[in-house]
């Protein structure tokens, strides 16, 4: 019944609680495919510098385009979700402040990547140009 | 053992010798690099946000991407822009450095002061790269 143990109980009994490092490889990982998102993001950015909402709305329609810009935002928010979370952790030492502003992050992640990929899919789902 | 309330700050013994900090440390570049790395991930969470915007504004129709697009394109605007520019290249190969680091390789201190210059180097360089593009098409007008 190991696995019902507390992560204490795991400590005093078999040496690590193994949760440690999650964190430490969900970030490696989402940094190697944001290495990726990114360098396109910054392709399509200067595609799109110019465009006008009729253009902008053309090019999302572009399934490519829609996919990799919902995994640039998905991912993103994941990848700067861990890092301000380290961030916090290290430099609040108030515990209440420390769960607080924690929490506030996780929110403020999930909440911006529910957003910008339900934006996504709206205009690159939607029939016509306007 | 006896535990601090809940909402207390830790207890701090008073004027105990404390291990180094940024106080004590002569500044050395990849100390600048590492500490640049978490300035460039913060500003990278607003650049996050910023593009989420866009595609909000997108999703809201043609006058809210308008005005989206005159704020960006507003001298503060570009001035945001170029500094998230930057960043990102900074945080994208500080962070391939750090990716390097984690199979063992590259902590040399020699090895690490290169690295770190090349990594200031390629931002600068590449943000230019992308600013003169986008001049060049003509979308800094």
């Amino acid at each position: 019944m190991s696995g019902y143990r507390t992560p204490l109980g795991r400590v005093r009994g078999l040496g690590a609680a193994k949760h440690g490092v999650g964190g430490f490889i969900a970030q490696r990982v989402s940094a190697a495919a944001l290495v990726f998102l990114t360098l396109w993001g910054v392709y399509a950015g200067l595609s799109l510098a110019k465009a006008d909402y009729a253009t902008a709305v053309l090019w999302l329609h572009a399934p490519v385009n829609a996919i990799l810009l919902a995994l640039l935002i998905g991912v993103g928010v994941f990848h700067m979700r861990i890092g301000m979370a380290e961030i916090i952790v290290d430099y609040i030492e108030r515990p209440t402040t420390k769960a607080a502003l924690l929490t506030l992050n996780v929110f403020a992640a999930w909440l911006a990547g529910a957003i910008g990929v339900f934006s996504v899919l709206k205009v690159a789902l939607s029939s016509g140009i306007y | 053992m006896s535990e601090a309330p809940i909402g207390a700050a830790a207890p701090k013994p008073a004027a105990r010798p404390m291990s180094p900090y940024v106080s004590v440390w002569r500044w050395h570049l990849t100390m600048a690099v590492s500490i640049g790395h978490r300035a460039t991930g913060v500003a990278l969470y607003v650049g996050a946000l910023i593009l989420v915007g866009w595609a909000v504004s997108l999703a809201a129709g043609p006058g809210a991407y308008d005005l989206f697009r005159l704020i960006l394109g507003s001298i503060l605007g570009k001035l945001v822009l170029i500094g998230i520019t930057f960043s990102l290249f900074f945080h994208l190969a500080n962070g391939v450095r750090h990716l390097v680091w984690d199979f063992g390789a590259g902590f040399q201190p020699k090895t690490a002061d290169m690295t770190a210059v090349a990594v200031v180097a390629f931002a600068v360089v590449a943000t230019l790269a992308v600013w003169v593009a986008a001049g060049m098409m003509g979308a800094l007008a």
